[in-house]
């Protein structure tokens, strides 16, 4: 073999494989990254303060972090409840029940959906459902709101992650052997019977993953809650009063942060709190799914 | 026991009958209402002008510097993740073939490093503007953007390569072919519809994403005319001009948002025929 073939290959393995090492080591160094820009704030204070304190007066140097785990943990329960049950049964009636023709359009549809830009979904909060909350659904409940509020955010959130649920759990029903269905049916299970015994108890794995990588997604995305959130420092159990979640903390204060002590660290704190608590779940999760995919 | 054995069948098939419409409807609803009022605000002004002066305050000009700064960004970070991940997704399905668990193993990782939200990025590329002593600019932008899309091009990308058959490159090593004019020759060209759709996903996710370029990208009333000047992005020209109190900067907004989300709508379509176009020569 000639010389020159061989140094292409050689040089193009080291290349392909740096790409791959660099790719592989992301998570490393944001981990150390955000870790680094942190430090100065773990040393001033416990970590266990930092969490479960709800006090946050950056100008006294107090960081407690509790009101925005908290509207973080709000929104994305209510997004949860407000889209899981709705993709399930949306999924299994496109796989199950619907005609071929439907899921053959609304899967290309969702697959662009699911690729609008969070802040699309921003304006269109902004444009329908803050108003719907300040005119109509706060009144019903006989009490005043902005509209933007917990409950403006949850409901952005679940129509953020509608596509990308259904998405993955039309993919999970797809898995399932027919010969299995047709089993159950030809044994005089109605078609519902047959979904419940055998399609959400074969897919269970699935399904909770695609739950789980939801919930991920809520609790981390940022612009399209904020713009609806109100951002208001509170903890209240009332789903008309303002939030202050999490990612709308880091990317609200950005500007300023440099003027006081320790702010940027908290912000970095807050962005490594983010990152450890949804790898985490994504770990999790994925790991399922990476188990079905192989057996 | 019959009976209700029907009946619950009936009620069922109902609730996801208005399951599936009711989200295809919200979705309908969501495209329509972003129109609706962006078509009306829509202008050649709006597209093809620079702000001029008093523009924040509802003055003349346009959103020119966001749309061509945006188009700036994304290119520049799909041209740096295409020279990391490419290669990389080749060295997963060629070097890498014989090593199952490995593979499952990397594609696992991967595919966690997908789930990572934008601000997290834009935090971490902050972190590093800071250690390198970099300002906002279109350097760091383009780098954080990088890094969020790679994972997601080289993932896409990899789906379509590990479709393709082992016995053709034991074909191209049989003829006494390296690794990498395998990997180049075959592997690429058998995936190519897949890698030009990885390619667009990974455009249309890096022009979309706001918060991962507020730190590091900055924001400008100019067209960035080196890397290290700030740059102005679409989305974040949507969700600053949309707080504005004045309503004719609002309008803006709306205006910008229809602008992207046609550009998002046009990438994903084109990503579409294009893969359909360039799967008509692959080896079965």
């Amino acid at each position: 073999m000639n010389r020159s073939r061989r140094l292409t290959d050689l040089i193009v393995t080291i290349w392909m494989r740096g790409g791959l090492y660099l790719l592989l080591s992301i998570p490393a160094l944001i981990a150390i990254g955000l870790y680094w820009k942190a430090a100065p704030l773990l040393a001033n204070h416990s970590f266990a303060e930092l969490i479960l304190s709800a006090k946050w007066f950056p100008m006294k140097g107090e960081f407690g972090f509790m009101p925005f785990i908290y509207s973080s943990a709000y929104v994305t329960v209510l997004s949860f409840f407000l889209s899981a049950p709705l993709c399930l049964f949306a999924a299994v009636y496109l796989t199950q029940f619907g005609k071929k023709r439907l899921l053959n359009v609304m899967l290309p549809v969702i697959d662009i959906l699911a690729g609008i830009p969070s802040v699309v979904y921003g304006v269109w909060g902004v444009l329908v459902i803050v108003p719907a909350v300040s005119d109509y659904v706060a009144p019903f409940f006989g009490t005043s709101s902005s509209g933007y509020s917990l409950l403006a955010g949850g409901v952005v959130l679940a129509v953020m992650c509608i596509p990308y649920m259904l998405n993955m759990l039309i993919e999970v029903f797809h898995t399932i052997p027919v010969g299995m269905k047709e089993a159950s049916l030809s044994l005089g299970a109605t078609h519902w019977e047959m979904v419940k015994h055998v399609i959400f108890k074969k897919g269970f794995p699935g399904i909770i993953s695609a739950f789980g990588l939801g919930i991920a997604k809520a609790f981390g995305e940022t612009i399209a809650v904020l713009m609806v959130v109100g951002n208001t420092l509170d903890i209240s159990v009332s789903p008309f009063s303002p939030g202050y979640p999490l990612p709308a903390l880091i990317a609200n204060n950005y500007g300023e942060m440099m003027s006081i002590p320790d702010y940027d660290s908290a912000l970095m704190f807050a962005a490594l709190l983010l990152f450890v608590i949804i790898l985490v779940i994504n770990l999790f999760f994925r790991y399922f799914i990476h188990k079905t995919e192989q057996s | 026991m019959r009976k209700w054995k029907t009946i619950e069948e009936q009620i069922f098939k109902v609730i996801s009958f208005l399951a599936a419409y009711s989200v295809i409807a919200i979705l309908l609803f969501l495209l329509f209402v972003v129109f609706n009022k962006g078509i009306g605000a829509l202008s050649w002004d709006t597209i093809l002008k620079l702000p001029k002066g008093g523009y924040y305050f509802g003055g003349e000009g346009g959103i020119l510097n966001a749309i061509i700064g945006s188009f700036y960004l994304s290119v520049g970070a799909t041209v740096l993740a295409v020279f990391i991940g490419l290669p990389a997704a080749l060295f997963i399905n060629v070097q890498l073939i014989r090593m199952k668990r490995v593979q499952n193993t990397i594609r696992y990782l991967l595919d966690a490093l997908w789930g990572i939200p934008s601000i997290v990025y834009g935090a971490f590329g902050f972190a590093v503007m800071l250690f390198f002593g970099l300002n906002a600019s279109l350097l760091a932008g383009i780098i954080t953007v990088a890094l969020l899309i790679t994972p997601i091009l080289v993932r896409a990308f990899d789906e379509v390569l590990k479709t393709i058959p082992v016995e053709l490159q034991e074909a191209s090593f049989s003829l006494g072919s390296t690794r990498t004019e395998t990997a180049l020759k075959v592997l690429f060209k058998q995936g190519f519809a897949g890698f030009i759709t990885a390619l667009l996903l990974a455009f249309g996710r890096g022009i979309g994403d706001a918060a991962s370029v507020l730190f590091t990208g900055g924001y400008t009333d100019n067209i960035p005319i080196s890397l290290d000047e700030p740059v102005a992005t679409l989305p974040l020209a949507i969700f600053f001009q949309l707080s504005s109190p004045i309503e004719e900067v609002r309008q803006r907004a709306y205006a910008a948002a229809v602008v992207l989300t046609i550009f998002i709508l046009v990438i994903s379509v084109s990503a579409r025929l294009l893969s359909k176009r360039y799967s008509r020569n692959i080896i079965k």
